[in-house]
């Protein structure tokens, strides 16, 4: 359901503003917070990282202030170089992973919020549980129904290369939590993340179950509530372009029929 | 005591807009607003067909300024739904998702839109 604002217990209010550090080059930044502990709306509080002090990337100066201001900061981080997925946010605006987000790459204030239209667990920590199940309700993994063969299953090169833009996808959510389509309709549309990943098992030359997955996503919400709004491949961190897997699946669908 | 139900995180509010994004937004827009120019013109239609005098109320309405200003609204939605609706025929064919081409076309339905819209008011008003 298209809701254009927030329900009342989830609109943000003026949070606290943190001491400055005693430093020459200040940024500002301000970050939602929200305490599960407290029956508090969420905030906003701002923050001052020492830029001299911290690292390159918008995670350097979440871990910073994390380190020297506010401890209770939450976010979740792992590998530090946009491979895990794990620091998606929205970063200015756009959802980003933190950790390939260069701070010289934002004009004035940083502003930092978790990604868009999900239940906030704490802070910067959405839950994903639904961005999951939904992950696995397209069963991304390969199904076949020749016996399994006696060494590995080989692919040409060409086959192989139509898994290209396709298997890098680290499943961070930012594609998804960036769609308004998702966010009206996310309980039943599948969403660009997914269903790239659906795209990508479609393309595999070895999965014997395209004419399953094609009957699984052929439905008026799951796959067609893609708009070409074009948000998804915008924000996509790893330069991945979920609306093109997106547009040809609704092709395969077609294709199938004539 | 904990809160009971999660916040739900912001979201159009705090989204950068993007002029692919705001194109989506008024490709529906103007299609309502289609809805609406085709019930005018079926007004306009109905009134020739029962006379001159029913037909000559109906132009007085539309040929004042507010009358005017919804039938200029009416041309640009069209024009603008029409480019909109290439866009998307493009896309539909599989082609136009590079960055280039996405926003290339997403400023083409923007700035064609308007000309066009112009172009075919400056030919009225100007015969």
């Amino acid at each position: 359901m298209v809701e254009l604002s927030l329900p009342k217990n989830s609109r943000p209010t003026k949070g606290k503003v943190w001491p400055k550090p005693d430093a020459k080059n200040l940024r500002e930044l301000q970050i939602y917070r929200y305490n599960p502990d407290n029956s508090d709306n969420p905030s906003i509080d701002t923050y001052y990282v020492d830029i001299d002090d911290c690292g390159p990337m918008v995670l350097d100066a979440l871990l910073w202030i994390k380190d020297n201001i506010d401890a209770t900061l939450t976010l979740r981080r792992s590998c530090r170089e946009g491979i895990c997925g794990s620091c998606s946010m929205n970063i200015d605006g756009l959802n980003s992973l933190a950790c390939t987000k260069g701070i010289d790459e934002i004009k004035g204030v940083i502003k930092i919020y978790p990604l868009p239209h999900l239940p906030v667990v704490k802070d910067l920590v959405p839950d994903l549980s639904n961005f999951y199940a939904q992950h696995r309700s397209i069963e991304p993994w390969l199904k076949t129904k020749t016996p399994a063969p006696s060494s590995e299953g080989l692919q040409s090169y060409k086959d192989r290369e139509k898994l290209d833009g396709l298997y890098e996808c680290i499943l961070c959510a930012c594609c998804s939590t960036s769609c308004p389509s998702y966010w009206w309709n996310g309980d039943r549309y599948l969403g660009p993340a997914v269903l790239l990943q659906a795209y990508r098992w479609l393309m595999d030359s070895r999965d014997e179950a395209t004419g399953e997955r094609l009957d699984n996503l052929e439905d008026p919400f799951r796959l067609y509530r893609c708009h070409t709004i074009m948000n998804c491949t915008n924000t996509c961190p790893k330069g991945l372009n979920p609306a093109e897997a997106i547009a040809e699946i609704k092709k395969l669908m077609v294709e199938r029929r004539v | 005591m904990a809160n009971s139900q999660r916040p739900l995180s912001p979201h159009l509010e705090i989204y950068k807009l993007q002029v692919t994004m705001v194109m989506s937004g008024l490709h529906r827009i103007t299609g309502v607003a289609l809805i609406l120019g085709v019930v005018l013109l079926v007004v306009w239609l109905t009134a020739a067909a029962m006379g001159d005098d029913k037909l000559e109320v109906v132009n007085m309405v539309l040929g004042h300024w507010m009358g005017k200003i919804a039938l200029f609204g009416f041309t640009w939605s069209l024009f603008h739904h029409m480019l909109g609706g290439i866009r998307h025929f493009v896309w539909d064919l599989g082609l136009g998702f590079s960055e280039k081409v996405r926003f290339g076309m997403a400023w083409a339905t923007l700035i064609g839109g308007i000309l066009l819209t112009g172009l075919v008011w400056v030919i009225i008003l100007w015969s």
